[in-house]
């Protein structure tokens, strides 16, 4: 019996009774399906977070104090006081690798205008964080070099901070008060939107740091150096400069630990897509498991449908089916099962991600190669745990088949 | 000297299971020959090895002991796909319960032998379709099992049995199951095929009003051949 004959009494089988053939399918249709899915929502936030990164520049650094030990990746140098304005300096003049500078500090406010009040993230940078963030101002000005110096109270309001406290009339100009300290409003930065649903960067206030280290915190140190390189080229030469010029600062022995910590945007990148990848990889992981027990269950009821059909088996025996004939026909059953459930699931996945990204906002990206994998994979399982009730098929007598009841 | 039409020469034949430690002498020893055209009856009471018998004609078993050649061919000491094949092109069954696959129409389920042999799928049809004629089905066709009643079952049986043009037609009990007006039917198939295409055909039963049509009557008791009229 040729293969394609097979197929198609494996096919007619199969539909002589589709709400078993479903049930049975349904395993494999929902693993499949939250493969695809979870994937898809793991690459799309990757996709996400790299976007993010390249649109910052492969140029841009940070200093932190605290040596890579101690603190691991994240930030919250909050604890950690040898950072100083006169390191910030040090590093732009003794540098030549280096660009711009913007020493920064940040803490959490309360922001009230008129009866208008907004909790806010309110960071304090230097006159060239523009520049280095690569973010334009949309309406007014940025605070200069001078400003700055003079610890001047002024504020350029993030686009959502813009929109809640003054709805759409113009802020440049107004007072608005800090920590009820007021604060004139001089520009609004353009709005760069919310980023895969955690924080959203439009949802802050910059000042210049020397007023938020003398007026809301009360400190001389610094909590970070925002810094770019000249060139991406000469973005490993900063590095080094720039340790080596904090090393002398610091007072640091040769030999000894770093109490400072230099990153590479491109560092912490990868770092991140790295652990995007383990997240990946954990989701998927989880969602094979699933789809092992929708091989189970489909060996579970191949078995059971075996046993239902020794009649069937016996009959097709005496009339000249083979060994082989059962075989191929009801292994042939279990694959195209599994595959038209892993062809379903991948429809379900598919369909999930986008009515993720449609309801929750998410990002996702189904990737080609997961639906290859996918298919192949429900193809594979439908051949190992289709083997096994298969065979015991083939192997029945077909005079005790026949004399079943 | 070797007959040249006998289909079926049977040569001390023996069947032996092993019930757990016991031996179970089904056959003891059966021999015989059965001519082309011929209508056997094989008779006697349960236990009697008939229904052993019939297995290894049909070549669905093979004897512990003993030879048995099938148009002059061995088929004794063959393996279970050469059996396999000879079923399908040689012997035709019918069977006490008919044994149709359900939800299936009576074309498909003529058509089964064929799948298993190279027919296209239009010489199948072809063949079903004349199959089902000869019992008198013509018409009920595409009506599933379920939709035919004991005795069109029983005919869409016997049409499978005939689908490859067999040799040798084996029924066991085939009217075990039906009322004794649909059962004359059925038997009056039975003759019209033995002697209209002359095709061999033999008949298991305790019937003896089924035996009746036979040319030739056996009758079994443990295992052994002890009538013959």
């Amino acid at each position: 019996m040729n293969i394609l004959r097979t197929i198609r009494v494996a096919l007619k089988s199969l539909f002589r009774n589709k709400m078993r053939s479903l049930l049975t399918a349904l395993g494999i249709i929902i693993g499949v399906g939250a493969v695809i899915a979870t994937v898809s929502i793991g690459q799309g936030a990757k996709r996400e977070i790299e976007k993010r990164f390249d649109a910052m520049g492969t140029n841009l650094l940070f200093v932190r104090p605290g040596s890579r030990s101690f603190r691991g990746r994240h930030g919250g140098g909050g604890t950690y006081v040898n950072l100083i304005p006169s390191d910030a300096k040090a590093i732009l003049e003794k540098c030549d690798a280096v660009q711009y500078i913007s020493p920064s500090v940040n803490t959490r406010a309360q922001v009230v205008y008129g009866n208008k009040n907004w909790n806010t993230s309110i960071y304090g940078v230097s006159d060239k964080y523009p520049e280095i963030r690569k973010w334009a101002i949309e309406d007014g000005i940025f605070f200069d070099e001078n400003q700055v110096r003079a610890g001047q109270k002024v504020a350029v309001l993030g686009s959502e901070v813009n929109e809640n406290l003054f709805e759409g009339a113009d802020p440049i100009g107004q007072i608005i008060r800090i920590k009820k300290i007021p604060f004139r409003v001089i520009g609004v930065l353009e709005s760069k939107g919310e980023s895969g649903g955690w924080f959203n960067r439009d949802d802050q206030i910059v000042i210049p740091y020397t007023t938020a280290q003398r007026r809301l915190l009360g400190i001389i140190h610094i909590q970070s150096i925002d810094i770019s390189a000249v060139s991406m080229e000469r973005t490993t030469e900063a590095v080094e400069q720039i340790e080596e010029v904090l090393r002398i600062q610091h007072k640091i022995a040769p030999g000894a630990e770093d109490d400072f910590n230099v990153s590479n945007m491109s560092e912490i990148a990868e770092g991140a897509a790295e652990s995007r990848d383990v997240l990946i990889f954990l989701l998927g992981g989880i969602a094979c498991v699933s789809l092992l027990v929708g091989g189970i269950g489909i060996m579970n009821i191949m078995l059971v449908s075996v046993t239902e059909r020794i009649r069937e088996i016996g009959i097709r025996m005496s009339v000249g089916a083979r060994e082989k004939d059962i075989l191929y026909q009801f292994l042939l059953e279990a694959i195209v099962l599994s595959v038209l459930g892993g062809v379903l699931g991948i429809l379900l996945g598919v369909g999930a991600s986008r009515l993720i990204s449609i309801i929750a906002g998410w990002q996702t990206l189904v990737s080609n190669f997961s639906v290859v994998v996918a298919f192949f994979f429900s193809g594979i399982i439908g051949v190992v745990f289709g083997f096994f009730p298969a065979f015991k098929a083939s192997k029945l007598d077909p005079i005790d088949a026949l004399r079943y009841e | 000297m070797e007959s040249n039409n006998n289909l079926i020469r049977l040569e001390n034949i023996k069947k032996i299971y092993k019930v757990g430690e016991t031996q179970v002498n089904a056959l003891g020893g059966v021999s015989y020959n059965i001519k082309e055209g011929d209508l056997v009856a094989i008779m006697g009471p349960s236990g009697s090895g008939k229904s052993t018998l019939m297995n290894i004609i049909g070549c669905l078993d093979r004897p512990t002991e003993g030879k048995y050649f099938l148009e002059g061919e061995e088929v004794s000491t063959l393996d279970k796909n050469k059996l396999a094949r000879i079923r399908n092109k040689k012997i035709g069954f019918v069977f006490q319960t008919f044994n149709l696959l359900a939800r299936t129409t009576a074309l498909e389920n003529t058509e089964l032998p064929l799948l298993y042999s190279s027919t296209s799928k239009k010489e199948m049809m072809e063949m079903a379709y004349e199959s089902l004629a000869i019992v008198g089905l013509k018409g009920r066709e595409l009506h599933k099992t379920n939709q035919l009643s004991g005795g069109e079952q029983q005919r869409v049986a016997i049409a499978r049995s005939l689908v490859n043009n067999p040799s040798l037609l084996l029924a066991d009990e085939p009217t075990g199951n039906l009322d004794s007006k649909t059962g004359k039917e059925i038997m009056e198939i039975f003759k019209k095929l033995n002697s209209e295409k002359n095709i061999t055909i033999i008949l298991v039963t305790h019937d003896s009003e089924v035996a009746q049509i036979t040319h030739r009557r056996i009758y079994l008791k443990d295992g052994q051949i002890i009538k013959e009229e």
